[in-house]
């Protein structure tokens, strides 16, 4: 299978070259981010540590990691390391406390564009194609991430968005999309829109589907390739870090290419924080070493995967990293956002100061991922009126929708009936069944 | 070709490169930009061995030559033009450039290579006899390349090479190392006008207090903006864009 390479000069570099450009690039990221970050500042002054003593990548180690939380804290702009004016575009993600605000300079930009233009050439995208793109454009990094890639390998968007299925399936008819990208769960969705509209998908020009943004599993993987007549690759991509771009499988589908040019990965114990080796399965850490306007040291992703070294048949010589197989936190995935468990209930305690006892249920209606948020009702928060209550019901469901970005059902239940022994997680019950 | 690993050199007690991280692929041109003092030539001298690195490591060709003597630097392929191109004044055109050959054994080569440089450049040609201190500075700037070219090296360091220029001489000393580049030189190039050198280079790296603080394409340095605020100043422009 002959397949196309968008940067044969850096995604087939030899292990040797490759070392020494990440030495490079990591100790001016390290002199940037200690000249401009206070948060870097402090805390490689507090372990005594001067970027001139990282003498090779190993010492990396050394330092310590940076977390979610870290970055919500710093709300909105405080782990910029340049200033706002050089700033071109501004995304944002749901943190623990705070959305995460990460900006790009326009530097940035044109290696984000450039990483997903290798990550769509290794999923089989040309400029003969016409990329569906059903990420949500907006303050999350997927839609726009993914589309100025597609533009610069030349090939002709389609900027959808997410939603309103039915148009979408009209538009990949009439338009003849050849590739779509998407979560996992939406190909499905589509699928099933597809089935209801009576669209027979063999008679679709649709030959591509770059998934990311969930977690997903083999068996979803044959069924989107079955269902929608597609080759399907998995890509990883995180907004902390950029967006879309970060790592992607090619048309061999043997594990996503990671782009070490500009992110130097590890994967270690969780719980020990130490190195694991090639293959052993633990939490992906990323540093960044080309980004500008926020570069992050030893980040921890929260996701479980694993990373391989050996060259790949396609030529591409980067590390490999395996399907994200889980989280080391309590977070949540669902239609591609991180949800946080806990926010749920900091949010409702936000309507009347006291905590009421809650818990999430996360399960899936077809191919749809829907969120029930239980309630119970105490003194505090209960209504004689069935109008009050019913606004009470309103109230919460926009508080949280708009806290968490996705809309939840809100069930009032009696005081105490919550079944704890059900959960998946604290304060979660994830019904969705996702067996590898 | 030539790479250096977190490499500090120091001059007596002043630490002037603190871990300073650097190749030059085979064929490249690369350059270092950076402000006065920020350790520019210090990364030249220590690569040439005049003042060697206290840690850290440069190799060139697979080879270690961080504490090799200057002259078997030399030998293995690496000749330095300094800055102030240090021409011997007092000598002619022609023994300043056989002095170049002197590492090289076969005296017929050497003198093969003397009658090609002078052909090749007439500005010499026409001098040849005539001692070098009477040459104007542009001059004396060609004498003190072809002088390091007599080595024949597989890389060529060069510092400073327009410092002292007139604009039209400055645009002739440039077209001179993207030709010695087109005939296989490899170029490490360290010039005050950054805007020049970044045109001419594949790839720079910019310098800071002896710290590495960027790197990349030239068309990307070219287009940043920190790098447009503190090297590009707006008086270079016309001397250069043509």
């Amino acid at each position: 299978m002959a397949m196309k390479i968008w940067d044969q000069e850096y995604e087939c570099m030899s292990r040797d070259e490759l070392t020494q450009l990440q030495l490079e690039r990591l100790q001016a990221t390290l002199n940037r981010v200690y000249k401009n970050v206070a948060f870097y500042r402090k805390k490689f002054d507090g372990i005594n540590f001067d970027p001139e003593d990282l003498v090779e990548l190993d010492d990396l180690e050394k330092l310590p990691f940076t977390c979610s939380r870290d970055l919500s804290d710093a709300y909105p702009y405080d782990f910029f390391a340049v200033p706002l004016r050089e700033v071109v575009r501004v995304h944002s993600s749901s943190g623990t406390s705070k959305p995460i605000v990460v900006g790009y300079t326009r530097q940035d930009l044109k290696h984000w564009s450039q990483l997903v233009a290798r990550i769509l050439t290794a999923a089989g995208v040309t400029a003969d194609d016409v990329v569906q793109v059903t990420l949500n454009y907006g303050l999350l990094t997927g839609g726009l991430g993914l589309h100025y890639g597609a533009e610069l390998v030349g090939a002709s968007v389609l900027p959808t968005s997410v939603g309103r299925t039915e148009r979408q399936v009209t538009i990949m008819q009439d338009y003849r999309s050849t590739a779509l990208a998407a979560t996992p769960s939406y190909a499905l969705v589509i699928a099933d829109r597809m089935d209801t509209m009576g669209v027979d998908a063999k008679t679709l020009t649709l030959r591509y589907a770059m998934l990311a943004g969930e977690p997903w599993t083999e068996a979803m993987r044959a069924e989107i390739e079955d269902r929608l007549y597609v080759k399907a690759t998995d890509n990883y991509g995180l907004s902390e870090i950029m967006g879309p771009g970060v790592a992607g499988e090619c048309l061999h589908q043997a594990g996503m290419h990671l782009s070490e040019d500009h992110f130097i990965a590890e994967v270690v114990d969780p719980e020990t924080g130490n190195r694991l080796e090639a293959g052993e399965k633990g939490e992906l850490i990323i540093t960044t070493i080309t980004k500008e306007a926020f570069p992050l040291i030893r980040f921890r992703t929260g996701d479980l995967c694993s990373l391989e070294y050996t060259a790949c048949e396609c030529g591409r010589t980067l590390a490999r990293m395996s399907r994200v197989l889980g989280r080391t936190d309590q977070v949540i995935i669902v239609k591609g956002i991180n949800i946080i468990p806990s926010r749920v209930g900091d949010l409702l305690e936000e309507i009347h100061g006291t905590r009421p006892p809650c818990q999430m249920v996360v399960h899936r209606e077809g191919n749809l991922d829907k969120i029930t948020v239980l309630v119970e009702v105490s003194e505090e928060i209960f209504f004689d009126k069935m109008r009050e209550q019913r606004s009470l019901v309103e109230a919460m469901r926009e508080k949280v929708a708009g806290g968490i970005g996705v809309t939840p059902r809100i069930v009032l239940v009696e005081s105490g009936s919550i079944n704890r022994e059900e959960e998946t997680a604290p304060g979660v019950v994830d019904r969705r069944k996702l067996s590898q | 070709m030539l790479t250096l690993k977190s490499v500090h050199t120091f001059y007596g007690n002043i630490h002037a490169l603190k871990g300073v991280s650097l190749h030059v692929n085979q064929g490249e041109i690369v350059t270092l930009i950076g402000a006065n003092g920020a350790g520019k030539t210090t990364v030249l001298k220590t690569i040439s061995g005049l003042t060697p690195a206290k840690r850290g490591s440069v190799a060139f060709e697979g080879r270690d030559i961080t504490r090799m003597a200057a002259e078997e630097i030399v030998r293995s392929g690496i000749s330095h033009v300094p800055e102030g191109r240090k021409v011997f004044g007092t000598l002619s055109l022609r023994d300043n450039i056989e002095m170049g050959g002197f590492i090289r054994g076969n005296k017929r080569e050497v003198r093969a290579d003397m009658l090609h440089f002078r052909e090749k450049f007439p500005i010499l040609a026409d001098r040849w006899h005539q001692m070098a201190g009477t040459l104007s500075g542009g001059e004396q700037q060609v004498l003190a390349i072809t002088r390091a070219l007599m080595a024949r090296p597989k890389l060529l360091i060069l510092d400073e090479p327009s410092m002292g220029l007139a604009p039209l001489l400055v645009m002739e000393t440039f077209k001179i190392i993207k030709t010695l580049r087109e005939e296989g030189t490899t170029i490490l190039l360290i010039e005050q006008n950054a805007r020049a050198a970044l045109h001419i280079a594949d790839r720079g790296y910019v310098l800071e207090t002896g710290k590495i603080v960027l790197q990349g394409k030239c068309q990307m340095l070219l287009e940043h903006e920190e790098v447009k605020r503190a090297y590009l100043g707006k008086g270079y422009r016309e001397v250069w864009e043509d």
